[in-house]
């Protein structure tokens, strides 16, 4: 994990006090709430419905214990006792005062963490796979190229005003669990013929209103440009983005509109110009003293079956489901990557209690190496198991309510906070996801159903990614009443697609019906059960869908 | 309004700022409008006295390659502080063409940009703001000196040891 040395430490503690600053002027009245805005956004901190938000960075989704104990004292002391997990893996508290965020932020400060543009138009927080460092599939850390991009991005004093928000996520693997297709800038770590690294590049890619999937540009920029292209790519976007209309201001408009071979010349004229001053170009001892932080652990040497593994499966029913769900391969044998729902029925996704989080803590100290991860689908992640320990970790998760092995099962819903908390949203997510999950509650039949990713977002800003949902629903206000649109066979993995509007809207009293008629829809479809809802749906595309949920229309 | 450069208030600016139809007096420094200037290139150029331009964000430097390096004041301005164009315009002026003149930021320049704007290579801030003018005056501006990337100021700012390549603190820069 990366830690803060000394000039890292004052750079926070210099943002935290002009925090403070911005804050006193707020509330002697010398800032007015117009000209505040953009500032609190800056440091995370939005004002929502009944009170202010305030979005804490998790880095690439990377925490160690003292962190996550910290962000549960946070809870605490300054919350109602819980946090809700974001899909760009950040922390969100949604009952602060305005006067306590500075003193928040020291609290974050001294666990070396920070809200440093978790909102507002500039580069947000970097995203990176939550297996990184673990998967079997990686050619190295992506990890270290996202903590290389965040600190290049943090104040960055050219691209802190952009037409509107920027978001990159990096993977480096061929599966994609970081959605990077729907993000500005999606990295992709690579090697390439001569076995070297590098990064295959998309840009334009988002979801809001206007969906898109990112365009490749490259197919393989070597490692050491990496800084010198993305400062391409946003001077490309500072200087020709739409600020004429917020909602159409993202990259993805631009490379829309341009077209992406003008966008991508444009970009590669400005590579070349920032290159030939070559003050971007990475140092091999740099990215290697970055990489030193992401050294793999000491693993133990282990047989990779696990006879204590096996015997609690044999044992028992539970944690047999467990092991089959939410265990994942890990590289190294004898160990295995444990994903901590926070998806438990009838729960709302994404959120931990601050005894939640003190026990995840306890459990990575102890088992994981002190590490835990957020993944995008607002889950923990304990990448480090032996698997002769995961029973136990097991045992202690199910106290807690924590260990329903769901993962990547119907249950395992993304959904935003929705009109339950949010000023934009025209519809409520949370109840509707725990509706649909209690209604598929019975853990047999989400076997049954296999792999299905249901994701909701309350308005169209889409900050539950229904667009790129097998099954996506889109809360929207219909007269006054909360209306669902469904989109079907979206995906936002490696075979990114956005999902189509299967006809029109249902009520909230009909929306879960409508969920478990597209179901059982798929199961009588399917040539298998190895034949999952997306790839039935790209099979035989969304009529037979449409014509069992408007057969009485 | 207060003109503040290289790190003190000045006075005495010399330069006259013209509209799109004002006339061009026979004598002094003058900055006119970027269409305008194009427009009146040559005549402005036989002129025995320095030439600045006024660059809206978002005009961009279309045209004025090839006059860059006989300007003595380039004008970017900030029509909404949220309006960050001009801090690209800025660093490619400085960086790209090697302009060492005069660059001057007008329009909405508040407190909390001024760094930022310092970085990318204004060594002018035309400041309209009361509060920010008297901050700046009473010594009340807290902004992060440190920083992760490189910019335009950076020959200005030696490197902290320590091995990072960019780390700056640009602390003696405002």
């Amino acid at each position: 994990m990366y830690r803060y040395d000394e000039f890292d430490r004052q750079f926070v503690a210099e943002r935290v006090e002009e925090f403070r600053d911005q804050v006193a002027r707020r509330l002697s009245g010398e800032l007015t709430e117009d000209e505040f805005r953009p500032l609190r956004l800056m440091n995370g901190v939005y004002l929502q419905l009944h009170a202010y938000m305030l979005r804490i960075a998790i880095p690439y989704g990377t925490l160690n214990g003292r962190k996550l104990r910290r962000l549960a004292h946070i809870a605490r002391r300054y919350d109602r006792g819980f946090g809700h997990f974001t899909t760009r893996q950040n922390l969100q508290f949604n009952w602060i005062r305005l006067e306590d965020v500075p003193d928040i932020l020291a609290e974050l400060a001294e666990v070396e963490m920070h809200a440093i543009q978790t909102s507002g138009n500039c580069i947000r927080n970097v995203s990176a796979d939550h297996f990184a460092g673990a998967a079997a599939d990686e050619v190295a850390d992506p990890r270290v190229y996202a903590e290389i991009l965040r600190q290049w991005s943090s104040l960055h004093p050219e691209f802190t005003f952009l037409p509107r928000k920027f978001k990159i996520a990096v993977v480096a693997s061929p599966a994609d669990r970081a959605a990077i297709q729907v993000h500005d800038i999606g990295l992709q770590v690579k090697r390439n013929e001569a076995g070297e690294l590098g990064f295959a590049v998309w840009v334009g890619g988002g979801l809001g209103r206007t969906p898109m999937i990112g365009r490749k540009v490259r197919d393989f920029l070597p490692e050491a440009e990496l800084l010198s292209y993305c400062e391409a790519i946003l001077r490309v976007y500072n200087l020709h983005g739409r600020r004429d209309n917020k909602y159409k201001a993202r990259l993805k408009i631009l490379v829309h509109e341009a077209g992406v071979d003008e966008i991508a010349r444009d970009i590669e004229a400005e590579y070349e110009a920032i290159r030939a001053r070559g003050a971007l170009a990475m140092p091999q001892e740099e990215i290697a003293r970055i990489r030193a932080y992401f050294a793999p652990p000491a693993f133990a040497q282990l047989p990779a079956r696990s006879s204590v593994f096996e015997a609690a499966k044999a044992d028992s029913r539970s944690f047999a489901l467990f092991a089959e769900r939410n265990v994942a391969p890990h590289k190294v044998p004898g160990y295995g990557i444990v994903t901590i729902s926070l998806k438990a029925i009838g729960a709302p996704p994404g959120d931990a209690t601050a005894e939640q989080m003190e026990l995840v803590a306890d459990l990575a100290e102890r088992y994981s190496f002190d590490e835990v991860r957020v993944s995008h689908e607002q889950n923990l992640v304990l990448p480090h198991v032996r698997l002769d320990d995961i029973p136990a970790v097991h045992a202690a998760l199910a106290e807690a309510n924590l260990a329903t092995p769901n993962a990547g099962l119907v249950t395992d819903i993304i959904a935003c906070p929705g009109l339950d908390y949010c000023a934009l949203a025209n519809a409520r997510s949370i109840p509707v996801a725990q509706r649909i999950a209690r209604r598929f509650a019975d853990i047999e039949r989400q076997k049954q159903i296999g792999d299905l990713k249901i994701k909701i977002s309350g308005c169209i800003n889409a900050c539950g990614h229904h667009h790129v949902g097998h099954i996506g629903i889109l809360g929207v206000d219909r007269k006054g009443e909360e209306f669902y649109q469904i989109t079907l066979g979206g995906s936002g993995d490696e075979t990114c697609s956005i999902g189509e509007i299967v006809g029109k809207g249902f009520s909230s009293e009909e929306v879960v019906d409508a969920v478990e008629t597209i179901i059982e829809t798929y199961l009588g479809l399917r040539q298998g059960p190895e034949e999952t809802f997306l790839a039935v749906f790209r099979r035989v595309g969304e009529a037979p869908f449409r014509e069992a949920l408007y057969a009485d229309a | 309004m207060a003109l503040y450069r290289n790190g003190s208030f000045v006075t005495d600016d010399p330069w006259r700022i013209l509209g799109a139809d004002e006339p061009v007096p026979p004598a002094g420094p003058v900055a006119l409008p970027k269409a305008r200037f194009l427009a009146e290139r040559e005549a402005l150029v036989g002129r025995n006295a320095p030439l600045g331009v006024v660059i809206e964000a978002g005009e961009g430097l279309d045209g004025l390659e090839d006059d860059i390096h006989r300007l003595s004041l380039i004008v970017l301005t900030f029509p909404k502080y949220t309006d960050g164009r001009s801090y690209s315009t800025a660093r490619i002026l400085r960086e790209r063409f090697s302009y060492r003149g005069e660059l001057r930021a007008t329009g909405n320049v508040l407190r909390d940009q001024l760094r930022f704007m310092v970085r990318c290579g204004f060594d002018a801030l035309e400041i309209v703001h009361e509060g920010t003018i008297a901050a700046l005056k009473e010594g009340r501006i807290k902004l992060v000196s440190l920083h992760y990337q490189p910019a335009s100021r950076d020959e200005d700012i030696p490197p902290i040891a320590g091995g990072r390549p960019w780390r700056r603190s640009s602390a003696g820069l405002l």
